[in-house]
């Protein structure tokens, strides 16, 4: 491997679980919009409709671990 | 039948049909580019790219086709998606890491994910290339 090419390590990230679903939903949404929909108001309501699922998601899977773990 | 008649004389493969996919795969949107949907393409390019690279920066794993486990194949068909991005990596031998990390792991499923979402932004250039979408 040629070392000058190597990852530098100093700008290894370690978000939280919370930022990297957050992060997640955010790209998965764009695209998903932007495939499924065809007009630009479809496309900016159907983002935002799957960002808040995902993110909604993510809540309401960390209540049902909570209850789960009690 | 009339119907599918119809269908085929409307989706009749064209050049742009085969090169568009090709295209999109590659480098991210740039199947929407070559079809002058900037705004659409530097969308998905910026997510895809920034979702596949943020999964490198989490150290995350880029699987090889011949490892032997079903499960790293899998990984691997998700990676591919992401075409040039992957070739890349691979060509520098990134993607190497340590899936002891919570956050390595985060950012394998990134990279899968980039892929995968490469894909249907390969499908929806190539609908638009047949004049299925707008």
């Amino acid at each position: 491997m040629n070392r000058a090419f190597a990852l530098p390590a100093a700008i290894v990230l370690t978000p939280s679980h919370f930022t990297a679903a957050v992060l997640f939903a955010l790209f998965a949404s764009v695209v998903f919009a932007i495939t499924q929909r065809e007009t630009v108001h479809d496309q900016v309501r159907y983002g935002l409709q799957c960002f808040v699922m995902f993110v909604g998601g993510v809540f309401v899977a960390g209540w049902v671990m909570w209850l789960l773990r009690r | 039948m009339a119907n599918s008649s119809a269908v085929k004389e409307n989706y009749a493969p064209s050049v742009m049909s085969v090169v568009v996919p090709a295209v999109a795969w590659l480098i991210p949107g740039a199947g929407h580019f070559i079809q002058k949907r900037w705004i659409r393409g530097l969308l998905l390019m910026a997510s895809i790219g920034l979702m596949f690279v943020l999964g490198l920066l989490m150290q995350g794993q880029v699987y090889r086709p011949n490892s032997g486990d079903v499960l790293d194949i899998l990984g691997f068909v998700g990676d591919i998606g992401a075409g040039g991005l992957y070739i890349v990596t691979r060509a520098m031998d990134w993607g190497q890491g340590a899936m002891a990390h919570a956050t390595g792991d985060y950012g394998t499923k990134f990279i899968i994910v980039a892929g995968l979402l490469n894909f249907i932004s390969v499908a929806d250039a190539y609908h638009i290339a047949i004049g299925k979408k707008q």
